[in-house]
């Protein structure tokens, strides 16, 4: 599974009242519940999905999907 | 899976359709007993949280949520909850409570406490927790001398659950403080009466007592820290940024612990266990083994694992737990360990209910919790077999049943892990009880057996496979062969040699099972050699057994079909049955008239059937 599919998994879990598009260029302005707590829990269940943990400087970084999935990519690519 | 309780693995694993079956809470007009059932798998905790929507949608709809008591609990805070709370109603269903969370403002812990006006006030919940840690209160600072800080954070504690008590009327639950990793002095921070660590255990020792003298509760979060290990615990990164208490990883083991206490406090903990026999209480199965066979006692592991066990359940019983037996076996031969075998820690008297038969265990846990005059819901079974487990989970969702590893070393700290018997306080009385039951390990009547099992048969997905006997295969028929007792029609013993030497037309079969928990190897074996039955060709059934453990799944019927089948194709007419007699094999003395066999003679030594071939039919079978 790719790495934007396992991230669109864990948001249609965390969303679950929103049913439009999940892509790249989606931010937390498109989601309604896309809170600062939601983001927490975003970032919270991609690390124990991904079995990635982020650095303080990274966790605020992400500002859309796409980002986030770039960040988890290089991750997994540091991690080896 | 690790054996770590931050994972929760005693909890049943959660079926594919989880998702759409928690959705589906939605439209349950009484949804009580379903989110508790949905809450006793091992859910994702994005998934816990979604449950914990739908109780709390319910509660909105008022749609009943009995039998889950209702609960109201306030929370005072000292960091970011949000996380923990929505694990939390998930946590609390599990064990029997629809949990509803006050929650204070984030660090207004002590405003919440003693103002008269505050949400927490207003709410009058049933009880709150008090969720602070060593930073809040101030244990961690560097000034001021430790006497003096412990004391004040002691005192902070007791105004709070003063406050609580008269604004909110209600108990408190504390909290115990975890000690965070890192250290002034090194080993020397034990004997610093200065250092976070001394501070914190003289805390701990301090919150215990004031829990006693206000009847507090206490939520033993530092021994939960403990056994996942403060290094895990505590996530520097995730304090930091998202000012979490500690890891997000641990909130479900968290959430769980706190509703475990809940129920506890609405007598939801459980009052009886039962115990599984064969494989779980010791190592082998008592029927085929014997006395001498089976494996428990010091100086082998595997049998130090299942006395360990035993050891548990003896100290579970002193404390007021109920214990009961339920194992697919003769009753004699189930209760000759307990009488006879040296090794055995516990004794019948020990024992409230034994039911030791063939029925299936839902019938039998049915007639264990009549007999005891308490509900289903009050029992635990303990049992090594998957299937058996998902048998009883899917007849009767109410019962407890942990999963448990292959390795029995572990099944000890499965059962003590789960937290079924938690307990808000202990008496002498709880003592007794279990003592009250008239514990002379008395047989209960089952009503009836007639569970249908068609849909738990399908869905175990088995495959069977029937073939001829082969070298590859020889060794484990030789096995059976010579081991199996119970389910044995003629208890007839060969050698590896004399099954490589059977003629040609002597026909043989090996059965094989697999299910959807795994390959359960071979399981049963047939041997028919031909015969002239009144002046036709017959086979006579010189051989028909089978593994005890998989009784109950028409692997009988399907054997008798593959057999039909082959002496159909060869031209045979009839087949003949013989059930010779041992002091093991009574449970298949109807074996062959179940079958639609006709008795066609009867002596001292045993007795004879014929299947007339030209009137059976397969039944459908619930094979794949």
């Amino acid at each position: 599974m790719s790495t934007i599919d396992k991230v669109t998994d864990i948001m249609r879990d965390l969303f679950e009242d929103y049913s439009g598009p999940i892509t790249p260029a989606i931010a937390a302005k498109d989601v309604p519940d896309w809170d600062s707590l939601a983001h927490v829990k975003l970032m919270v269940q991609v690390e124990r999905a991904f079995g990635i943990r982020f650095e303080a400087r990274e966790v605020s970084q992400p500002q859309n999907v796409g980002e986030l999935v770039a960040l988890i990519d290089q991750k997994l690519a540091a991690k080896g | 899976m690790t054996h770590s309780v931050r994972d929760l693995p005693w909890l049943a694993p959660a079926p594919d359709d989880i998702r759409e079956r928690i959705r589906a809470v939605a439209n349950n007009s009484r949804p009580g007993a379903d989110i508790q059932f949905l809450a006793s798998h091992r859910l994702e905790p994005q998934l816990a949280a979604n449950l914990g929507k739908q109780i709390a949608k319910a509660r909105n709809d008022q749609r009943p949520l009995s039998p889950l008591s209702d609960f109201q609990l306030g929370v005072l805070a000292g960091a970011t909850f949000d996380l923990l709370a929505e694990q939390i109603p998930a946590a609390a269903a599990r064990h029997g409570v629809a949990a509803e969370l006050i929650l204070a403002d984030y660090a207004q812990v002590m405003q919440a406490a003693i103002d008269p006006n505050s949400s927490i006030a207003r709410a009058r919940p049933d009880v709150v927790l008090v969720a602070v840690d060593h930073h809040w209160l101030g244990l961690d600072h560097d000034l001021g001398d430790p006497a003096s800080r412990l004391s004040a954070a002691l005192a902070q504690l007791r105004t709070i659950v003063e406050g609580i008590r008269r604004n909110a009327g209600a108990p408190a639950i504390l909290q115990t403080v975890a000690t965070p990793p890192g250290s002034l002095f090194g080993s020397f921070d034990r004997a610093h009466s200065g250092s976070l660590r001394a501070l914190i255990d003289a805390f701990n020792t301090g919150l215990a007592e004031l829990a006693r003298e206000s009847g507090s509760y206490i939520l033993d979060a530092a021994s939960l820290a403990e056994r996942i290990g403060t290094d895990a615990w505590f996530d520097p990164v995730q304090h930091f940024a998202y000012k979490l208490p500690f890891a997000a990883e641990c909130a479900p083991a968290y959430a769980d612990l706190l509703g475990r206490l809940l129920g506890a406090i609405r007598g939801k903990a459980r009052k009886c266990l039962v115990l599984d026999l064969d494989n779980t209480l010791w190592g082998g199965v008592i029927g085929d083994d014997g006395m001498e066979g089976i494996v428990v006692g010091q100086g082998n592991a595997v049998g130090e694992a299942h006395l360990a066990l035993q050891r548990y359940a003896k100290t579970l019983r002193a404390r007021g737990v109920i214990l009961a037996v339920s194992s697919k076996n003769e009753d004699a031969a189930a209760r000759q360990p307990f009488r006879d075998h040296p090794d055995i820690l516990l004794s019948e008297s020990d024992i409230a209910v034994f039911q030791a038969n063939w029925l299936d265990k839902a019938s039998n846990l049915e007639a264990i919790a009549k007999t005891l005059n308490i509900g289903l819901d009050a029992l635990v079974l303990l049992d090594d077999n998957p299937a058996e487990r998902a048998q009883l989970r899917a007849a009767l969702p109410m019962v407890a049943v942990p999963e448990l590893p292959a390795d029995p070393s572990w099944f000890a700290w499965y059962l003590s892990s789960a937290g079924y018997f938690e307990a808000v306080s202990f008496s002498s009385e709880d003592a007794a009880r279990s003592a009250s039951y008239a514990a002379d390990a008395a047989r209960a009547d089952v009503k009836s057996s007639s569970r249908d099992l068609g849909d738990y048969l399908s869905s175990l997905q088995m495959r069977l496979a029937c073939t001829a006997f082969d070298g590859v295969g020889r060794a484990r028929i030789a096995q059976l062969i010579n081991k199996s007792n119970q389910f044995n029609l003629t208890t007839r013993r060969y050698t590896e040699a004399e099954m490589a030497a059977l003629p040609p037309d002597v026909f043989t079969a090996q059965v094989r099972l697999s299910d959807r928990f795994g390959d359960l190897g071979m399981i049963g074996v047939l041997i028919a050699r031909p015969l002239s039955h009144k002046g036709e060709s017959a086979w006579d059934i010189d051989s028909w057994l089978m593994s005890c453990r998989v009784l109950g799944r028409r692997v009988e019927e399907a054997m008798l079909a593959h057999i039909a089948g082959a002496a159909k194709d060869a031209g045979i007419r009839t087949l003949i049955g013989r059930y010779l007699p041992t002091a093991k094999n009574p449970m298949v003395a109807d074996h062959y008239t179940k079958l639609g066999f006709t008795e066609i003679a009867k002596d001292s030594n045993g007795a004879s059937y014929a299947l007339d071939l030209a009137d059976y039919a397969p039944p459908p079978l619930p094979f794949l």
